[in-house]
């Protein structure tokens, strides 16, 4: 599979939990730490590291250890960047292949003299 | 924004040509009456400012357009590998009005499938800083995000 469809399909799968998307759409407002991410939510804290692992995972969100407070954060490139890039060149390239293809089946035997 | 950063992609896509040789569709990215046959987009929107193509391993290829909107965009290719009819290996950089948006190694193979050729492009690219500045990369994040969330929750 190629590489950007399995990132695809990893933060895909990261948003298919409700708690997961409260996780990131709480990110999307600032960076937070373990604990004030998990406070909203009733499940005990090595759950919401589980989650946090998935989200991780994805590239959709990253974490570092400052002392004793793990900070998230949300990792924009993840979604904009690489994204942007790959569906913009993967749809100009999607256009001319399919002209391509037109001016194949038009001149099947060489180029118009 | 000076925010330095770089993304990497990579990509394939894949066509199925019927009834033509892989020569010949090769011939359509070896000639520049083939090429600018479907390379460059629909051209009631730009006009070529510059153009040149020098199909060999070490020769250049260079397409300036200048969009209607006031944009210019320039794409400058250097070939690496040529086995007529059978692979093509370029890589080139892309700038949008003189900024450098991407670098990229792209890979065209060509095979014989049952009386027709089976293209497959593969793309890698490593994406620059510079392009969506001016905080629209966290702007289209968070669209992105709505979307995902929209799609999700259905």
């Amino acid at each position: 599979m190629p590489q950007a469809a399995a990132h695809l399909d990893a933060m895909f799968q990261a948003l298919a939990d409700p708690t997961r998307r409260a996780m990131v759409e709480r990110l999307g407002r600032g960076p937070a730490s373990v604990s004030e991410l998990a406070a909203p939510f009733a499940m005990s804290l090595p759950a919401v590291v589980q989650h946090l692992k998935l989200l991780e995972a994805s590239g959709l969100v990253r974490s570092e250890k400052a002392g004793r407070v793990r900070t998230c954060r949300m990792e924009p490139a993840a979604l904009s960047l690489a994204e942007q890039w790959i569906n913009q060149r993967r749809s100009d390239w999607d256009q001319r292949l399919d002209r391509l293809g037109e001016h194949l089946k038009r001149y099947p035997d060489g180029e118009p003299r | 924004m000076t925010d330095r950063n770089v993304a990497h992609g990579v990509f394939t896509l894949e066509r199925t040509y019927p009834d033509v040789t892989p020569q010949r569709v090769f011939e359509a990215f070896a000639t520049e009456a083939g090429k600018d046959a479907w390379f460059s987009g629909p051209n009631e929107r730009w006009v070529i400012a510059e153009r040149v193509f020098d199909f060999r391993v070490g020769g250049r290829e260079r397409l300036v357009g200048d969009w209607k909107s006031g944009l210019r965009t320039e794409f400058d290719a250097l070939y690496f590998d040529i086995i007529p009819g059978a692979r093509i290996v370029y890589a080139y950089e892309m700038r949008l009005d003189g900024r450098k948006i991407s670098l990229s190694l792209a890979t065209f193979e060509f095979r014989a499938v049952g009386g027709g050729t089976r293209l497959i492009h593969t793309e890698q690219g490593a994406f620059l800083d510079g392009y969506d500045d001016n905080g629209s990369r966290e702007q289209g994040s968070r669209e992105i995000m709505d979307k995902l969330s929209a799609y999700l929750e259905g």
